[in-house]
């Protein structure tokens, strides 16, 4: 079967509640050794390939056309800040777009997300509006945090999307805290919870998976391992090992490796992971093998890796230009159909920067709302 | 240019109101402080003034009309000399900036819409929030009752009457909580929400506030505030911040409690009063009682209360017995100090266990002719401070007494605070009794040494009345 195959080899699990890697706990390399001879036999867009037999034409598009806006978006936000438009930290996700389109695929108006400060395209992928998070970015009246939070804090209570946070790893509980109130309100949802290679290190990101498994709680700590951590290598942080699906290992929560450069691989394996979690059997790690091409935030000098390390990832390992080869290899879609989702997504983003260069700055009385909610008096 | 007049605000949180009534008219002539118009929320009726003189030109929003959002243009002066031409494409301005509305502001929206969103949130919605203002005269019947007890019945009637009300914290279920303040909830409510925690304070604080942003309403116990230190960065940059950072979208009803302060003999890491830190914080409410009838009715307004609130309290207190108002509805405003004992030649100002001390030494200072009056803070931040301005104006004096450090301390607040707002009142320098500027040290004598006793409070009255 082209799926399965497709599967095994774009991904690596490690899954504490089967008695196979029960086993790991005396030989403790053994079960990732294993898994690691299955993978990269075959070419990554030839394992896409085989994926994208299996989707209908429409959503291939809609998830190639989610990837475009949030590189057009992106992009449009580098310039703007360069500009001067935009000011303080903006971290750029251009090269991970892969990652969250897929994942968001796989849920629905029930879940809620949360992320760090690497999150515009996050907003852009649960549904948040970009006129509302570009003028955010210039702290514009019409941001969707009325320009009091910026590019690392928002939030949109409708499409379920709880922040943008700024310090490292501090969205992990707090993620943890929604899928707790999920569960304790007996709601179907659950919450993806994103983050990244140097945040996995932190000690909350730990006591989050005890508890977390501990209580079953309906979660998916999604790890972006785009390699770095501003300019630490993976290899300079991570102790031991430079995987990070099994750090969920002593706590008994499963955890897959997977191709997150390939949107279709990221989807088939988040459709299995969001099942685990909505059946009621406790959270799930999944590791994302991710590169950005862009510097950790506008103003860094990326002197820990060369310019051909970047070219590689762009040239060979594309997620959106993977998937558009893949469209028209398989004659699933046309040039002009895909001509038109970019012309369409270049409208919506260049109305967005007009939007957020015209939305007034917010009122100085500003300043002083939203430090508390006023209690309500009694009749 | 005509000048625009916006929608106004009665309050921070209004977004929207209705334009009640307009009191000028077209044509009108309008000096500054001129009524022009009514403005009613739900709550008050307010007029709009003039702040510029000129002649109302153009009245862009009719009477009658509800929902006006707050700083929307509802008419244009024009000022002396200017042509009434220049109105002309007001019209089309407002629309266009309606048009430009984002989904972003229908997020943010009214605050009826927030509530809804809210309550699609969580499942089971609670009763609306209810705090009295001001602080409701009790002359119904009373019972004695240790602040122990009183804690553990404000928790057990708000868990009661809000679903979304739940206890956290390690050994607060199944051991009935370290100090016992948490005996009995498990039995009535059961392990859904008397859940006990491991030991791991960032992530269970994190997860409550993340439980409290998406509906819940969670009540942290620390065993004691010594171990918040863990959980500081969750209770500052996750809890009190993100209602700011998300632009009002994002509220934190939560509440940390536990004991504060120097307990008996127990030395330094466990021995620390945490109100100036906690005080510090933009987006906190900050509250630690003395008496049991404060305790139980500040704790219910602060289970109730739609931000972060920090509970203050002393385990040395716990034992102690006072009168409680026998009613579930007890409720006392966050914000008020109280005035303990009326004096009139020096103001002694205390919280949490300090109080005792200050009514101990106003005793005191009684029998040498001083008339102390002793005021109960209650709440650190807000901090009453009219209730103080109002007692200084009357004795002239301040005293402040804390246990905690002198540096930055909360005395060192009111200092500044008599300085900026009471400074004719005052006959002498405001004095602060804290605690010593040191580690608190075990050994029995040196612990008594380190905090303030009621004799040290004695002293500084004395000094301030130049006696
Ligand atoms: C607690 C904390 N420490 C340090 C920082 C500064 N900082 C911001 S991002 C970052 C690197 C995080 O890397 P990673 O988790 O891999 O996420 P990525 O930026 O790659 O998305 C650091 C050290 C911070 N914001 N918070
Ligand atoms: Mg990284």
């Amino acid at each position: 079967m082209a799926t399965k195959s497709g599967q095994e080899r774009s991904r690596k699990r490690s899954d504490s509640s089967d008695p196979e890697a029960a086993k790991t706990s005396a030989p403790k390399r053994a079960s990732s050794k294993q898994s690691k001879s299955s993978t990269r036999s075959k070419s990554p867009t030839a394992r896409q390939g085989d994926l994208a037999k299996g989707v209908d034409k429409e959503l291939l598009l809609k998830l190639y056309e989610e990837m475009l806006l949030i590189r057009r978006f992106e992009e449009k936000a580098g310039q703007m800040y360069g500009m001067g438009l935009i000011g303080g930290f903006c971290h750029l996700y251009i090269g991970q777009e892969a990652v969250v389109v897929g994942l968001q695929s796989c849920i629905t108006d029930d879940d809620a997300v949360v992320t760090s400060y690497r999150d515009h395209g996050h907003m852009l992928a649960t549904g948040m509006e970009a006129n509302g998070v570009m003028a955010e970015l210039t702290g514009r009246k019409g941001g969707y945090s009325k320009g009091k939070g910026g590019s690392m804090h928002m939030f949109s209570r409708k499409r379920k999307f709880f922040g943008g946070h700024g310090i490292v790893g501090a969205q992990v509980p707090i993620g943890t805290g929604i899928a707790f109130a999920m569960k304790y309100n007996e709601e179907p949802g659950i919450c993806l919870t994103y983050l990244g290679d140097g945040a996995v290190n932190q000690g909350q990101v730990y006591e989050s998976f005890n508890m977390a498994s501990l209580w079953k709680l309906p979660v998916v700590y999604v790890i972006e391992n785009n390699k770095y951590g501003m300019g630490t290598s993976i290899e300079r942080s991570a102790a031991h090992s430079t995987e990070l699906y099994n750090r969920g290992q002593a706590y008994g929560i499963p955890g897959v490796q997977v191709d997150g450069m390939d949107v279709l691989a990221v989807r088939e394996a988040g459709l299995e992971a969001v099942d685990y979690v909505k059946g009621g059997k406790g959270p799930y790690i999944m590791e994302m093998l991710t590169y950005r091409y862009r510097g950790h935030s506008m103003s860094d000098p990326a002197k820990y890796r060369t310019r051909e390390e970047v070219q590689k990832m762009r040239t060979e390992h594309d997620p959106i230009d993977r998937l558009r080869e893949t469209l028209l290899e398989q004659k699933r879609a046309k040039e002009e159909e895909l001509k038109e989702i970019d012309r369409r997504v270049k409208e919506i983003v260049g109305d967005a920067a007009e939007f957020a260069q015209n939305s007034p700055e917010p009122d100085p009385s500003e300043l002083y709302t939203d430090v508390y909610v006023e209690a309500q008096a009694a009749e | 240019m005509p000048i625009e007049v916006l929608m106004p605000a009665l309050s921070p949180t209004m977004t929207e109101g209705k334009l009640a009534k307009w009191v000028k008219q077209e044509g009108d002539q309008v000096s500054a402080g001129d009524v022009l118009a009514e403005i009613e929320t739900d709550k008050a009726t307010m007029e709009v003034e003039a702040v510029d003189e000129g002649v109302l030109g153009k009245i862009l929003v009719a009477e009658g009309t509800e929902g006006v959002p707050v700083n929307d243009v509802i008419a244009l002066l024009l000022e002396e000399g200017e042509e009434a031409s220049s109105l002309e494409g007001a019209d089309e301005r407002q629309a266009a900036s309606v048009e430009g509305e984002t989904e972003a502001a229908e997020d943010e929206g009214s605050s009826q819409k927030a509530e809804q969103a809210r309550s699609t949130l969580a499942a089971p919605e609670g009763p609306k929030e209810a705090i009295p203002e001001p602080e409701p005269e009790w002359d119904g019947p009373t019972k004695k009752q240790t602040v122990r007890e009183a804690l553990r019945d404000a928790m057990a009637e708000e868990l009661r009457r809000d679903e979304r009300v739940f206890v956290m914290g390690e050994e607060v279920a199944e051991y009935e909580g370290a100090y016992k303040v948490t005996q009995g909830l498990l039995k009535e409510f059961g392990p859904k929400r008397i859940i006990d925690t491991p030991i791991t304070e960032h992530g269970f604080t994190g997860l409550a506030a993340g439980a409290s942003m998406y509906g819940l309403r969670p009540i942290v116990e620390f065993m004691t505030f010594n171990f918040s230190m863990q959980a500081m960065d969750q209770i500052i940059n996750s809890s009190a911040k993100t209602l700011y950072m998300s632009g009002g979208q994002i509220e934190n009803p939560i509440v940390f409690r536990g004991p504060n302060g120097a307990a008996a003999r127990v030395a330094a890491q466990h021995s620390q009063c945490f109100a100036s830190w906690f005080a510090h914080i933009p987006g906190l409410k900050v509250v630690s009682p003395w008496s049991a009838a404060d305790a139980k009715g500040l704790l219910k307004s602060a289970i109730r209360d739609p931000n972060p609130v920090i509970f203050l309290e002393n385990e040395i207190l716990y034992g102690q017995s006072f009168e409680v108002p026998d009613t579930e509805d007890w409720l006392v405003p966050i914000g008020k100090a109280k005035v303990v004992r009326p004096g009139s030649d020096v103001t002694i100002v205390a919280f949490s266990i300090m109080v005792g001390k200050a009514l101990e030494a106003a005793e005191k200072l009684a029998e040498e002719g001083i008339d102390a009056e002793v005021i109960d803070l209650r709440s650190l931040r807000p901090l009453d401070t009219a209730t103080i301005v109002e007692s200084v104006k009357k004795t002239n004096r301040v005293v402040s007494a804390e246990e905690g450090w002198s540096v930055a301390g909360i005395g060192s607040e009111i200092a500044a605070i008599m300085m900026e707002q009471a400074f004719d009142w005052l006959d002498a320098p405001v004095r602060r009794v804290t605690g010593a500027d040191v580690p608190l040290p075990y050994a029995a004598n040196l612990e008594k040494l380190a905090l303030p006793q009621p004799d040290d409070i004695v002293e500084a009255a004395r000094d301030v009345c130049y006696r």
